[in-house]
């Protein structure tokens, strides 16, 4: 058993709140530089080279990579070996998220009631995924989300007889109809499976992890890679303007699912796909 | 592709010259305002009040900055998704707004509606919200301060970029 106090979440929390939104992850830079060489139309490769300069003022200059700095999404895993001590676990993240965003000078960008629509100014509630898992650690992965990109995400509840060609129409679908609004080049996340609000979340998960670790399984790692060929052929381009750099990559996550479905969630994420995972 | 520099207010004889596919650098005055403040606006009208600002020749920036640093003029300052926008723009249009900057697709009733007033769509690069704050050379808040970052702001920018991505002619860069 480890006792962990809960305001080392706190402050790891608010500390990856500011990293997340002032640095990309070195696997979406790279890929953005990278495409950068290879577009060919004029207006993607000055999109892309603006990007790419935009990457390194906010790097230097500590201003966010884009002005929507997101909700803050949480995937927090406890060991169960692990006792929790202090402000309850929840309160705790949002303690951070609240420093990180005020103290950071990010965006607040969540308001109390999605009706009302008063701001809650802090950026807090954040979105919050717990699991416990075997060990005594604790692994926070924070990834903001901007809503630009959000707004276009889905859900299709296939039927089982529309299989691997249903679900590329799916993805390709949601795509198309994110178009220029989604600022590309895009991240697409993919649920495949398990149950309407499952798929959703693995999509979500699987938008954290890294462009340059294809599925473990073979199936799928031939579908992500198939699929963003195709995205890439559809000529949406960088800022929508036309070109090759459609998106940087697909990421798929499956999950066991009923005789009678095949859900498929499609999770759009724009260029600034941000996540930051540390452990403690 | 054509690139041009171009000063604001964008009087509508500056609108007919511009072409879906040109490239420009925006240098004058623009206002922000996003959702809230757009409400807010149409609200205004509906009561028989005055908008923030006279709207005649001027262009709004579709943007929600992240707070500045001490020392900074504003955060990052990128464009938000205009179409959130479409449902309140016909009003403003035939009011004299002559630019609007964003990203995303228009319907078709505000291309109408900027064909009928000569306005014309700018997109900036969505998600290049470092970059373009450098632009801006000065950031004052005018109106709706309770609403934080969707607060109305006048903005002095120089050689902002930007595409246009519909005209008054009814082309739309976006439909390839
Ligand atoms: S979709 Fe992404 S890049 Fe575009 S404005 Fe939103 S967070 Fe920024």
């Amino acid at each position: 058993m480890r006792d962990i106090d809960t305001s080392v979440i706190t402050e790891t929390i608010k500390d990856m709140c500011l990293k997340a939104n002032i640095e990309l992850a070195d696997d979406v830079s790279s890929k953005i530089i990278c495409a950068k060489t290879q577009e060919t139309t004029e207006l993607g490769k000055l999109v892309l080279s603006q990007l790419t300069e935009n990457m390194e003022i906010a790097k230097k200059e500590l201003i966010p990579i884009c002005q929507d700095t997101g909700m803050a999404v949480i995937f927090i895993e406890v060991g169960q070996d692990v006792h929790l001590t202090g402000a309850p676990l929840e309160d705790a993240i949002n303690e951070g998220v609240r420093r990180g965003y005020t103290e950071g000078f990010l965006r607040k960008s969540v308001v109390g009631d999605p009706l009302l629509r008063v701001n809650t100014g802090d950026n807090t509630p954040a979105v919050i995924h717990t699991r416990i898992v075997p060990g005594e650690n604790v692994s926070i992965t924070l990834a903001p989300k901007g809503f630009g990109s959000e707004n276009m995400s889905r859900v299709y509840m296939l039927k089982p007889a529309e299989g691997i060609e249903g679900v590329k129409a799916a993805v390709l679908d949601a795509v198309k109809l994110a178009g220029p609004n989604a600022c590309p080049p895009m991240v697409i996340g993919v649920g495949i499976g398990g149950t309407f609000e499952k798929c959703a979340l693995l999509a979500k998960k699987a938008l954290t992890r890294n462009l340059d670790e294809p599925s473990p399984l073979p199936h799928i790692a031939a579908l992500e890679k198939e699929l963003l060929e195709k995205i890439n052929e559809m000529d949406i381009g960088p800022g929508g303007l036309g070109g090759k750099t459609t998106a940087l990559g697909v990421n798929i996550e499956t999950f066991p699912t009923h005789i009678a479905g095949l859900p498929v969630a499609v999770n759009i994420c724009c260029h600034v796909n941000r996540h930051v995972t540390r452990m403690i | 592709m054509k690139k041009i520099h171009l000063e604001l207010p964008l009087t509508k004889d500056k609108v007919q010259e511009l072409t879906a596919g040109d490239y420009v650098y925006l240098t004058g005055v623009m206002y922000s305002a996003r959702d809230a403040a757009h409400k807010r606006m149409t609200e205004a009208l509906a009561d028989g009040k005055d908008l923030p600002m006279d709207i005649k020749d001027q262009t709004i920036y579709y943007l929600g900055p992240s707070p500045a640093r001490p020392g900074q003029v504003i955060g990052s300052a990128g464009p938000t998704t205009a179409g959130r926008m479409d449902r309140y723009t016909p009003t403003l249009l035939d009011l004299g707004l002559t630019g609007m900057i964003g990203k995303g697709r228009r319907t078709q009733a505000v291309k109408d509606s900027m064909k009928k007033n000569h306005a014309v769509y700018f997109a900036a690069v969505g998600g290049a919200g470092a970059l373009l704050s450098k632009c801006i050379t000065k950031a004052d808040i005018v109106a709706y301060e309770d609403l934080g970052t969707e607060a109305v702001y006048r903005l002095e920018v120089k050689d902002f970029p930007c595409v246009v991505v519909a005209d008054d002619k009814g082309n739309d860069l976006y439909e390839r």
